[in-house]
């Protein structure tokens, strides 16, 4: 397994759950620096947990999560907003808000009651639009929008908080196959210029091809991490999801490319 | 190769001409209010026109003064204000809840209050101050009770709602219970204040309110940023760096504030903070609950409320009677949407 290296942020022995149910126990993960951390596993096995006690939303009941040397519950919430954002599975959009007015509210950390909207904050909206390839659609109320024009808006908003580590829970679902891969490559974009990703994805073959660093769990467990090209193998997809498959080289990337066998293909 | 698809999809054509209407449609709810107020300043068995009544306002007309700013100036004004308060502390809720039905009156906030005055008035005897602290008293434990058995880590809007509706209907049984076995006198003078009315005698019953309501609306104006926030969803929110629970007992405690404040002088006024947060998103077009639209409707709905209840009926009959009845209606409408939509 290689060495996850340092990191401005890990989880730190945590024990994460809800209420009566427990998810992880004991889990420790570092986010290396600058990486394009990929978060990959079966339904319901914690990874969205692990990324809101991550972002500050869920204390650990045992364990640390650390920012920057330090607990982040000790850190005041607004001040954590400006070093990780987070793009929740689920967000809501206010009916009739405008794509503009909606990714200007990314921009809640950096405001106050006596300090509103600044330069700043309209130059970081303009620059988060931009890069999403929204800024057209400024004036357009979200609820008008396809499904993936919506998920670039939702990717602007967490941009335009102007965080150095972005936290992404499955930013590719309920796209086409078109719009996923423009939104990777954004995101392998961003990752480019300096910012410091996590992206819970549940294609094995995205994931091989766009993250640094892939991390693989399984029941609250970090099973696997490392290089998406050590990591990823017939023997653990099967492990992990409970799926026969063929692992080859990916024609153009050179990344491992998962072909799931079915009850059509069985192993020989 | 097919080419990769259009990075963005061209924006459609009236994105670039689409107007604000939010900001025109709070200025012309303001002059709409204004406007209502001065025709309501001359009504009555003494009737004056616009310009008189301007006239009356800004110069000592002798009897027409007396008549508008003594006689005729506290109740609108009252109602004005008081319509502010319900129909912000309606927005807080109803963005809380992100529900039109999540409003105070329909999760408990006024029926408890009345719960609070029948048995101040059938237990320790009457008295304004007593009927008053009755009300707030038992209005503010219905919502704190109501939140509590809401909560399940952290509140939840429908449960919120539900559980309101619930501790309604079994303070309603409790209030009918309350009202039977009081004498007669006592039942009737609950039933007074129980009708909501502002038909108030001056200034003076208004004050303690105003003074409320005026520390209320700027604490109002700092939470609607976390309330802006919250709109979006707890983990959007909570990765915006806002204290969701935190900021959510804060719009709790000041939607009960308004609503406690306006109950405890002039009883329980209904469908004011259910309607006009609604109306004012569906005239200012606005994203969320607009919250100074939301004041103005409030305003407009209560003093026009007030006036039928005073000029139009045959009979004067206190303006919560005018807005029960207004309000039933507009519950069934918003029902049958709903259901037409889910189904
Ligand atoms: N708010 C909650 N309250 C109680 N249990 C929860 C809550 N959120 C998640 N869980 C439970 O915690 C476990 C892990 O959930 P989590 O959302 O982290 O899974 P996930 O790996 O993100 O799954 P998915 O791929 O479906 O998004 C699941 O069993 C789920 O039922
Ligand atoms: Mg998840």
């Amino acid at each position: 397994m290689v060495n996850p290296g340092t990191g401005r942020l890990r989880a730190d022995a945590v024990t994460l759950g809800y209420d009566r149910k427990t998810v992880s126990t004991g889990l420790s993960v570092t986010i290396p620096d600058d990486s394009f951390t990929v978060v990959v596993g079966p339904n319901a096995c914690g990874k969205s947990t692990l990324l809101r006690s991550l972002a500050r939303l869920l204390r650990p009941s045992a364990g640390d999560v650390v920012l920057d040397g330090e607990s982040i519950h000790r850190i005041a919430t607004k001040e954590v907003a400006r070093r990780v954002g987070l793009l929740p599975q689920s967000a809501l959009a206010p009916e009739g808000i405008t794509v503009g007015d909606l990714v200007a509210r990314g921009r809640y950390p950096h405001q106050n009651l006596f300090r509103q909207q600044t330069e700043a904050d309209r130059e970081a909206v303009a620059a988060a639009m931009a890069a999403t390839h929204v800024a057209d659609l400024a004036e357009v109320p979200v609820d008008e929008l396809s499904g993936g024009q919506r998920q670039r808006v939702w990717v602007a908003m967490a941009l335009a908080q102007q965080t150095g580590i972005l936290l992404l829970d499955e930013p590719t679902t309920f796209l086409d196959i078109a719009h996923q891969i423009e939104l990777l490559d954004l995101f392998a974009g961003l990752h480019r210029d300096g910012a410091t990703l996590v992206a819970v994805l549940h294609d094995l073959n995205h994931a091989a091809r766009y993250a640094t660093h892939l991390v693989v769990m399984k029941g609250g467990e970090v099973v696997a991490q490392g290089d998406p090209g050590e990591v990823v193998t017939a023997d653990l997809v099967e492990d992990v999801f409970g799926l026969p498959c063929l692992v080859i080289p990916d024609p153009l990337s050179g990344t491992p490319l998962v072909i799931p066998r079915g009850t059509a293909h069985p192993a020989p | 190769m097919t080419a990769p698809a259009p990075a963005h999809a061209p924006a459609p054509a009236r994105a670039g001409v689409r107007v604000r209407r939010g900001p025109l449609t709070t200025a012309a709810l303001a002059v709409a209010a204004l406007l209502l107020a001065l025709l309501a300043l001359g009504l009555g068995d003494y009737p004056l026109s616009v310009p008189e009544v301007v006239r009356a306002l800004v110069s000592d007309q002798g009897f027409a003064t007396t008549v508008v700013t003594g006689w005729r100036l506290p109740r609108v004004v009252v109602a004005l204000v008081f319509g502010a308060a319900l129909g912000v502390s309606g927005a807080l809720f109803q963005s809380l809840t992100r529900n039109p039905l999540g409003s105070p009156d329909v999760i408990g906030f006024s029926t408890g209050a009345y719960t609070g005055v029948l048995v101040v008035t059938t237990v320790l005897g009457t008295g304004v101050l007593g009927v008053s602290a009755g009300a707030l008293l038992a209005g503010l434990a219905t919502a704190f009770v109501v939140y509590l058995l809401a909560y399940r880590d952290g509140v939840q809007g429908f449960r919120l709602i539900v559980v309101g509706i619930g501790v309604t209907g079994m303070l309603h049984g409790v209030n009918v219970w309350l009202l039977l076995r009081a004498e007669t006198e006592v039942a009737m003078a609950a039933s007074i204040w129980g009708a909501g009315s502002i038909a108030l005698t001056g200034w003076s019953q208004a004050v303690p309110a105003f003074v409320v309501l005026a520390v209320l609306t700027p604490l109002v104006c700092a939470a609607s940023g976390p309330l802006r926030q919250l709109e979006l969803g707890d983990d959007a929110a909570g990765a915006h760096g806002l204290r969701v629970e935190r900021s959510r007992l804060v719009v709790v405690v000041l939607g009960v504030a308004l609503i406690a404040t306006v109950t405890a002088t002039a009883g329980p006024i209904a469908f004011v903070a259910l309607s006009a947060p609604q109306i004012a998103r569906r005239l200012a077009g606005s994203p969320g609950l607009p919250l100074v639209a939301s004041a103005l409707t409030g305003g407009l709905v209560l003093l026009g409320a007030d006036m039928i209840a005073q000029h139009v009926l045959p009979t004067a009959v206190p303006v919560g009677v005018v807005t029960v009845v207004l309000g039933g209606a507009y519950l069934l409408a918003l029902i049958v949407q709903e259901a037409r939509r889910r189904w």
